[in-house]
């Protein structure tokens, strides 16, 4: 079983912070890779404008790719301000072929509306990854967003965050999310890796879908650009987040009764009822099969946590105004936000929805028994 | 001696080791209570007077002479028409266990003389083909260990419903809910649905049973049976029944029953299930449905509005269609209209070729709630014996053909297919069933498998029984003579019902649990099945593994 941990907090923070919880959990994993997701990113030489730039992660596994890159992004009419260059010590890192860790800032194209701009973000992604595939895989693009940095790496994760000289303050962030363990129910592939992206989404999930196969089948025949993919069963999630929020325009609030929608005799009696049925129905492929917590971050700096029916999966969230934790087990909590109170921890339970808003004044615990604001429904 | 010319035989002579079934008596427990031939519904034993001579010699009184016994004794009938279909009911009433059926192991010679009177012999029941189906074949392999773990199938909570009736896109259903407009019925049903038997078909007591089941098992188990009632229309009193929510109302080429349907639509306290409109059967595609006179009852009579005595063919397409086209237009738009909107309506049709031309045709039809595609392994009560063998298509390609079909467009979730033919035909029935939901279909209809375990029906596959169709089945079940259907109770079928369907969600925990899939039915789940033949695989895309 992975082990996944988010540290949210209002000063920015480096991101070994949370390799150390991930090493407070080190019995639930194998060591077998690290997948990390930085977001309200700051770094020590560059003073980085959010509103006016992006960021392009991944890795360049040969010079010529990563020649190509340079070029294919001038010829996209992408402008460089910055390349973050990190301190590596190859012998920390156990694979050979990693020419050179891309976190490159950009300036925002100019005269798009904002949703030409996520298209466009989102398609440039999409066509670097389908380039590095053309090219026998020597370009693994995971994100190109704003306030995006996202790393992934083959061993144990400590390994690897000495290896990239994660603990030399350089980089730093407000939202951290980490995942330990590569995917391994297919083939081992970066790709494969959480946290999973999409147009400022990011998700990671403990356990496997069991209903993958049908739930990807139906995104995928829905030729919305940016599902495809699918190295991971957990991949999925990622999308139906997107889906939800950004397709369906519903609040956070839906994503859950989307995947684990109640039971006809709970719905009978919510305020909401007959609404959810209808869209329990239209949306009855996505229901996932679990054992899952999901745990995902908003391009708004808002977090969540979120578990399948069966709450067959641990996870656990705590902190204080200011500074929250999500983490498999309690002991990654207690390693990332020390100074709470534990008392207060929170375990999910399966009607639950936490969000960490972006003020991180308090945590939201919301059930799938209330009522939330859906003005169309009404 | 007797002489050649007297003994008596003719082309269609048979012996009775002709027949597929001999009737083995015996003299020596048999106290002639007459109550086998009383049962037989086939007539296929009698009663006889035999006088046999006893050689008489007395020695002393040097004279020679014969002596005569008289007796009364049982033989089986040779002629074709009355020959034996190995019920069994003769050895079931026998209380000396004195008489019974065996199958004739050596070939039958009747099968040349079936067709007399230029009739098929058989008009009814079953296919003839016996032995493990593809659907048999198919295994669940996909289960769940280390990163998922099984789950309990005694302790976990399942939902194993799906939905009857079309599903919106949907970024369509939030669209018409905030703009308040039509969002088509859907139903949550059972995934097992007790398919189209009519009410002409199923004797009066089978149907009552059927019925009081169906509803022990809604509103008692809160398992939400619903059952089709095949063409020929529903007894007045149920359609203003509480009941009719878990009838699926079929409409069929004969268009029999309709006009009492649409009558009592004023009075109907609540819409049913759903509406089927029939345009093909598995079991004889291309051919209509069809009452024998027999079983044309003055209640049936009165229900269909014929006279009674009556063949009632249904001509084998709706007369005022003559495209899918057509009748999606006019057909399911008439009858969602004629009740208001508010149930589902989707045509049935018989596995081939083309059905997914149809199906394409159905989806872009907004008014289109299913399709159910029967297969060639359906039963029927009135068939001749070529359609049923040799006409029609297998169920399990057509679905996933079908299926795959919707996925390629991304819209799997908006046109449910159901299916049938030949679910359960070996026993295997929640297996099928739950086969064909991971091929891709929503749920499935059962029609033999149901008359078998909750009525007893004693037809097989190797021609046992098999007499649906002339009104004389020996259970009870498809006969509308009293003296015969007053041997079936409806309170035990209702019972039946209960405990099938009970046991069918228990066993589909069963499949579901070790899968590690509990919350939703794993329609086109095709990653976890399995068949050990390489064709097969291919052909149904799924895992190959010997
Ligand atoms: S088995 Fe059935 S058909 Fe044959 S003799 Fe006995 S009762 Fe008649
Ligand atoms: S028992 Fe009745 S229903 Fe079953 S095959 Fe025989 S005649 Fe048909």
């Amino acid at each position: 079983m992975c082990r996944l941990a988010l540290k949210t907090a209002d000063t920015p923070f480096s991101p070994y912070e949370v390799l150390t919880g991930m090493e407070a959990m080190q019995e639930g994993y194998d060591g077998s890779g690290l997948g990390l997701l930085l977001r309200g990113v700051s770094f020590e030489d560059y003073k980085y404008k959010k509103d006016e730039q992006i960021i392009l992660s991944g890795i360049a596994h040969t010079e010529a790719a990563f020649k190509r890159l340079q070029r294919l992004m001038e010829e996209r009419g992408f402008e460089q301000d910055y390349d973050h260059r990190f301190k590596v010590d190859s012998s920390q890192i156990d694979t050979s072929d990693r020419y050179q860790y891309i976190v490159r800032v950009y300036k925002k194209p100019e005269g798009l509306t904002e949703k030409e701009l996520e298209d466009r973000l989102m398609q440039t992604r999409l066509f670097l990854r389908k380039n590095g595939e053309e090219h026998g895989n020597d370009l693994t693009i995971f994100s190109f967003w704003s306030d995006v940095v996202t790393i992934k790496e083959v061993g144990w994760p400590l390994q690897v965050g000495d290896g990239l000289g994660l603990n030399d303050e350089r980089i730093k962030a407000r939202v951290v999310m980490a995942q330990g363990r590569q995917n391994t129910n297919y083939g081992i592939n970066l790709y494969a890796c959480h946290p999973f992206f999409i147009q400022g989404i990011a998700t990671m999930t403990n356990g496997e879908n069991t209903a993958f196969v049908p739930i990807k089948e139906w995104l995928e025949g829905k030729k919305i650009p940016g599902y495809m993919g699918y190295q991971s069963d957990s991949e999925v999630f990622a999308h139906i987040l997107h889906y939800v929020t950004k397709r369906l325009n519903l609040p956070l609030a839906a994503y859950k009764h989307v995947i684990t929608p109640l039971k006809t005799e709970e719905l009978n009696a919510h305020p909401q009822g007959d609404f959810l049925k209808g869209l329990r129905t239209a949306c009855r492929r996505l229901i996932i099969d679990g054992p899952n917590a999901i745990i995902g971050t908003l391009p708004d700096e808002t977090c969540m946590l979120v578990m399948d029916q069966k709450k067959m999966r641990p996870a656990t969230v705590g902190g204080r105004p200011g500074a929250w934790a999500i983490a498999s087990e309690m002991c990654g909590v207690e390693a990332l936000v020390p100074d709470r109170d534990p008392a207060l921890d929170f375990q999910p339970m399966r009607e639950h929805t936490v969000i960490i808003p972006p003020e991180r004044k308090e945590l939201q615990i919301w059930s799938q028994f209330d009522q939330f604001t859906l003005s169309q429904a009404a | 001696m007797v002489s050649v010319r007297s003994v008596y035989t003719q082309p269609s002579s048979l012996t009775y080791s002709d027949l597929p079934w001999i009737i083995e008596h015996r003299e020596d427990r048999c106290t002639l209570c007459g109550q086998c031939t009383a049962v037989c519904p086939k007539q296929a034993i009698y009663l006889t007077y035999r006088r046999q001579r006893v050689p008489k010699l007395d020695i002393l009184k040097k004279k020679r002479g014969n002596e005569y016994r008289h007796f009364v004794g049982i033989r089986q009938n040779t002629e074709v028409d009355k020959m034996c279909i190995g019920c069994g009911m003769c050895s079931s009433v026998c209380p000396n266990e004195a008489i019974g059926p065996v199958p004739n192991p050596n070939e039958h010679r009747s099968k040349f003389h079936m067709d007399q009177k230029g009739d098929s012999w058989k008009r009814g029941g079953r296919r003839n083909l016996s032995g493990r189906t593809v659907l048999d074949r198919l295994s669940f392999g996909r289960i769940s260990m280390l990163t998922d773990p099984a789950l309990d199938a005694g302790r976990h909570e399942f939902n194993a419903n799906t939905i009857l009736g079309r599903v919106l896109p949907p970024e369509e259903y939030i669209r018409r809910q905030a703009a308040g407009e039509w969002i088509p019925p859907t139903r949550e049903i059972f995934p097992f649905v007790i398919g189209s038997m009519s009410f002409g078909g199923l004797s009066p007591n089978m149907w009552l049973g059927l019925l009081q089941g169906v509803a022990y098992c809604n509103e008692v188990l809160g398992i939400p049976v619903v059952m089709a009632t095949g063409e020929g229309g529903c007894p007045p009193w149920v359609l203003k029944s509480p009941f009719l929510k878990y009838i699926i109302l079929q409409i069929a080429s004969g268009y029999f029953g309709w006009d009492e349907i649409i009558r009592a639509i004023p009075e109907m306290q609540c819409d049913p299930a759903a509406i089927e409109i029939k345009y093909g059967q598995g079991a004889k595609p291309g051919d209509g449905g069809l009452l024998m006179w027999f079983k044309v009852s003055k209640l049936i009579a009165r229900l269909r509005g014929v006279p009674e005595g009556v063949d009632l063919p249904s001509p084998p397409v709706h007369q005022t269609l003559y495209s899918i086209e057509e009748s999606v237009m006019k057909m399911i738009q008439t009858m969602s209209m004629a009740f208001n909107f508010r149930v589902p309506v989707y045509p049935k049709i018989s596995g081939s070729t083309s059905a997914k031309s149809v199906l394409n045709n159905l989806v872009r039809n907004p008014y289109a709630s299913g399709m159910l595609i029967d297969g060639i392994d359906g039963g029927t009560g009135a068939a001749y014996n070529v359609s049923m063998d040799a006409t029609g298509y297998p169920i399990a390609s057509n679905v996933r053909e079908c299926y795959q079909d919707l996925v390629a467009q991304g819209r799997q979730n908006e046109i449910p297919i159901f299916a049938a033919g030949g679910v359960g035909k070996n026993g295997n029935v929640t297996q099928n069933g739950m086969a064909l939901i991971m091929l891709g279909a929503s749920g499935v209809h059962i029609g033999k498998y149901i008359m078998q375990a909750c009525a007893g029906c004693l037809g097989n596959e190797l021609g046992r029984c098999n007499v649906c169709n002339v009104g004389i089945c020996p259970k009870g079940i498809t006969s509308q003579n009293e003296k015969l259907y007053r041997r079936l109770d409806p309170d035990d079928v209702a019972q039946r019902v209960a405990d099938t369907f009970s046991s069918i969600k228990t066993e589909m925990k069963k499949i579901m649990a070790p899968l590690g899939r509990s919350q939703s039915l794993p329609i086109g789940m095709s990653d976890a099945l399995t068949i050990d033949d390489k064709d097969v695989a291919d052909r149904l895309g799924i895992k190959y593994a010997c």
